[in-house]
């Protein structure tokens, strides 16, 4: 009798055990759909505008006005705007997260390296539109106490912000590539007679490079991928210009701009919002592909 | 021989490379406090324009065109209601995602393939759920423009957190509690049940935290998906006094949030408007700001209390 | 009394010869040593000579390797240490822990080759290079020139010459460690501190590495930790016995392996503990 007991419960927990299985492997397929889901729409939603637009004014037009009566489809002119906010934005966040990076893994003290890290990190739980509202509210006008012809909206504004937000990626991942380069190599630099930046630039940056590579691919598909302190404070009109000093669309800012007005399904202003997100998942994809394939080739060196 | 084992060369350039070490670490410190002065820059600087602002009328209004009278009511109903949305969808996703790869995924191309997925999908921008909201849930599936719709939205940008997260917290339990359940005859899900998931309740739950953090403040695809309109009224309550005494409606009503709210107020000129958005954007700072804190003393208690 | 086998069979003649007394290149004197409160060396003196092989043994955590560090400042990399006593450098008689001489220094004049080959991430040629830019030599001809002569006394030439700009990397662990050697050497440093050089490394280039110490001998002086007593016998002058963090028996080599001093060494290299 008890042993009957015990074989039916024991089979109660088999058919429990079989049931979970099946529902935990449908939370792993969830992410395999989202994926799908964002590929999917962005294919079938910008399908019409591909079909429309002939693929080499994509490249030849040097205007992204696609919403006007005579349309042009150059999307470098939003391409432009994401290269220099992204560019700015690595202006500041490669050298200053490279510098902070290589300070609390070689030089600041294990204690206060626990400390700021954390703290550092809060940087990028800034709500982008809250950056947004500092740059133009306040990076801009000091900026143009400096430069007094600086528009309202500008590129370098808004790419110095989104330098400061994607600071923590870099230190982030960069300090953990450079702690993990073994202490037996830092001591062969050292037993040489070299100094704490000495070692930390020639033994310890190069054995650390595929994964700060990692880290600064991935602060650029951040950078490319930002939204809101754009849209805000860079400015919505789609611009061929390399100059950060003016304001110009990025292929982001371009998004927001036309959701922001009143948008049909199936209107040529839907149609290209999904266009521009498939240039812009293309992008990112890229980034952030080559930027795994370095982290896994770090962590196999090391 | 040489005669003198310190020759002047030697201490010279010893005496440099030891300057340049003292100069840069002086560098690093600054530039280190800096970089933390500016998170306290940007708190200070939403203080002083708008603390003043916040008060009881502020939280209890509607928005209007007056900006001394607009508030933040149907902004933070509406975050509340987005939250609970991306929080039933994400939590339970992530966690069974989370489970499944860290103890039942068997090791082949399919679980590397949906490894890289993830990886991928933390970095996809998230103006691009958006667009996905907008094309699969606002007209696919006729949610329309909607607290489901947002919050689902929100739900797939921080499914990977949330996955990451829960398997970065099963992954510190040692083998050998594992099979130690194994071993008095518990099936695999028995082990999860019992013992994973109690043991890693402090890493999910930092996980979970900072997931929602994330999604509290994000605007972009709110706005992708047409959120960003007039709402001068609050969604149906979702309980009702008559059987079954809870009601769904709410989950397809239009909504605004903070973030979209103080884009809004961002984008007005007049510094009356700014004040509001520098209100708003203080409440959002305040919020996901404490909220990551949390997360990082859960992390390091979780840390402590380890003691295997 | 047991020993090691091919110690046992030496010559007892050979042993007392060179038994005679050689220059002090290293005065140690008194030297304590302390990682935070915790007492690693308790007063530590001897003369390492010469142009000689002065090996450390003893059983892990005797503190073999501490006193090595203690030579070149490597413990200054870390917090929390404290040296006290004296090691005095001749022929200027510079006392290394000093507080006026900067640790930088002392390791510029004290190579050191480490228990696990570590080339750093560069060419072969920049590895053996890097030491001499260190010290001011720019000179592409002059670098040629003494990464040549490093390379050939480390016995690597003939195996590198043709590819001395690729990784260092693609070396095996031998040629790894010979590579480590000649960075050491390259310099010309007046000591070179080997921390159990071949713990790491298959027989074969083991017995390489030894063949290379003892050649090192001829130009400068050698200091070796290792814990394999054979190794010690066959490449060393001079053996240094420690336990427990003391210097309990220094002297020459032959006699140390067949008529230890103290109780303690001949129970060590009798194989009864360690």
């Amino acid at each position: 009798m008890g042993s009957s007991r015990s074989a039916s419960s024991r089979r109660l927990d088999q058919g429990l055990e079989s049931v979970m299985v099946w529902v935990l492997r449908a939370g792993g397929w969830a992410s395999v759909l989202v994926t799908f889901g964002i590929v999917i729409t962005l294919v079938k939603e910008s399908w019409p505008f591909f079909q429309a637009v002939p693929f080499v004014r994509l490249f030849t037009d040097t205007m992204w006005t696609p919403l006007f009566s005579e349309p042009q489809y150059g999307i470098g002119a939003l391409l432009a705007g994401t290269l220099v906010t992204t560019g700015v934005a690595l202006l500041v966040a490669i050298p200053l997260g490279t510098i902070l990076a290589i300070y609390l893994s070689e030089f600041a003290e294990p204690q206060f390296r626990d400390w700021v890290k954390p703290m550092l990190e809060l940087l990028s739980a800034v709500p982008t539109v809250v950056y947004g509202y500092f740059a133009l509210l306040t990076l801009t006008p000091l900026l143009q106490k400096i430069y007094p012809d600086l528009p309202q909206f500008s590129m370098l504004s808004a790419g110095m912000i989104m330098g400061i937000m994607i600071v923590p990626y870099v230190t982030s991942l960069g300090e953990d590539a450079m702690r993990s380069v073994p202490m037996l190599l830092r001591e062969g630099a050292y037993a040489l007679g070299d100094g704490k930046l000495g070692v930390a630039l020639r033994v310890v940056f190069p054995g650390a490079f595929s994964g700060l590579a990692a880290a600064y691919v991935l602060a650029i598909s951040r950078a490319v991928g930002e939204t809101m302190i754009v849209a805000i404070a860079a400015g919505l009109q789609p611009r061929m210009t390399v100059n950060p000093l003016e304001s110009a669309a990025t292929v982001t800012a371009f998004i927001v701009q036309v959701s922001l007005g009143d948008l049909p399904h199936g209107s040529i202003g839907y149609q290209s919002i999904f266009a521009a997100g498939a240039v812009l998942f293309l992008m990112t994809l890229g980034f952030n592909l080559a930027g795994h394939a370095l982290r896994r080739r770090f962590h196999r060196a090391t | 021989m040489r005669p003198d084992l310190f020759h002047a060369l030697q201490a010279k350039r010893a005496s440099r490379r030891r300057s340049i070490d003292q100069w840069f670490r002086r560098l690093g410190l600054f530039l280190t406090l800096t970089t933390l002065g500016i998170l306290g820059i940007l708190l200070l600087n939403l203080a002083m324009n708008g603390l003043a602002r916040i008060d009881w009328n502020f939280l209890s209004s509607f928005p209007s065109r007056r900006a001394g009278e607009a508030g933040v009511l149907s902004a933070w109903v509406g975050t509340l209601l987005l939250m609970m949305v991306t929080a039933g969808a994400a939590i339970p996703f992530g966690l069974a995602a989370g489970i499944y790869l860290e103890e039942y995924a068997p090791k082949n191309r399919w679980t590397d393939f949906v490894e890289i997925n993830i990886a991928n999908l933390a970095g996809v921008p998230s103006i691009l759920y958006g667009l996905m909201a907008l094309g699969l849930f606002v007209y696919q599936f006729q949610f329309g423009q909607s607290v489901l719709a947002g919050g689902l939205a929100l739900a797939c940008l921080v499914l990977p957190i949330v996955i990451v997260a829960t398997r970065e917290a099963l992954r510190t339990i040692p083998s050998s509690i594992r099979e130690a359940a194994f071993a008095l005859g518990a099936t695999r899900w028995q082990a999860v049940w019992h013992h994973l998931l109690p043991y890693s309740t402090g890493g999910i739950a930092t996980g979970v935290i900072l997931a929602m953090s994330r999604a509290i403040g994000e605007s972009a695809p709110l706005i992708t998906i047409g959120a960003l309109t007039f709402i001068a009224f609050l969604p149906p309550a979702p309980w009702v006094d008559h059987v079954p005494f809870v009601s769904f409606d709410w989950l397809f009503s239009p909504f605004t949030a903070l973030p979209i709210q103080m884009f809004n107020w961002v984008s007005r000129p007049g510094e009356e408007f700014q004040a509001n958005a520098a209100a708003a954007g203080l409440i959002l700072m305040v919020i996901t700001l404490s909220m990551n804190a949390a997360a990082i003393l859960l992390r390091r208690r979780a840390q402590r209390n380890i003691t295997w | 009394m047991s020993v090691a086998p091919e110690i046992a069979g030496r010559d007892e003649s050979e042993a007392s010869a060179s038994d005679t007394k050689a220059l002090p290149k290293v005065q140690i004197h008194g030297l304590n040593f302390f990682y935070g409160t915790n007492q690693v060396l308790r007063s530590v003196t001897m003369d390492v000579p010469a142009l000689k092989v002065t090996a450390l043994i003893g059983p892990s955590g005797c503190g073999k390797t501490t006193l090595l560090r203690c030579m070149n400042r490597m413990h200054d990399l870390y917090l929390g240490n404290r040296y006290e006593g004296s090691i005095v450098v001749q022929p200027d008689g510079t006392d290394i822990l000093d507080a006026s001489v900067d640790p930088i220094q002392v390791r510029m004049r004290f190579g050191m080759v480490f228990q696990k080959p570590n080339p750093f991430p560069k060419s072969i040629y920049e590895n053996v290079a890097y030491g001499l830019r260190l010290q001011g030599m720019n000179r592409r001809k002059e670098l040629d020139e003494k990464v040549e002569k490093a390379l050939r006394e480390a016995a690597l030439w003939e195996e590198v010459k043709s590819r001395l700009h690729q990784m260092a990397h693609n070396l095996s662990g031998g040629q790894q460690q010979r590579l480590c050697i000649a960075r050491a050497i390259a310099t010309d440093p007046d000591v070179v501190l080997f921390d159990e050089p071949t713990s790491a490394l298959d027989p074969i280039a083991t017995s390489k590495i030894e063949e290379l110490i003892v050649e090192l001998k001829k130009r400068v002086t050698v200091m070796i930790v290792t814990h394999n007593l054979q190794q010690a016998g066959r490449i060393s002058d001079m053996t240094a016995f420690m336990y427990l963090g003391e210097l309990i028996e220094f002297g020459d080599t032959n006699r140390m392996f067949t008529n230890p001093a103290k109780p303690q060494t001949e129970d060590y290299i009798s194989g009864r503990f360690g």
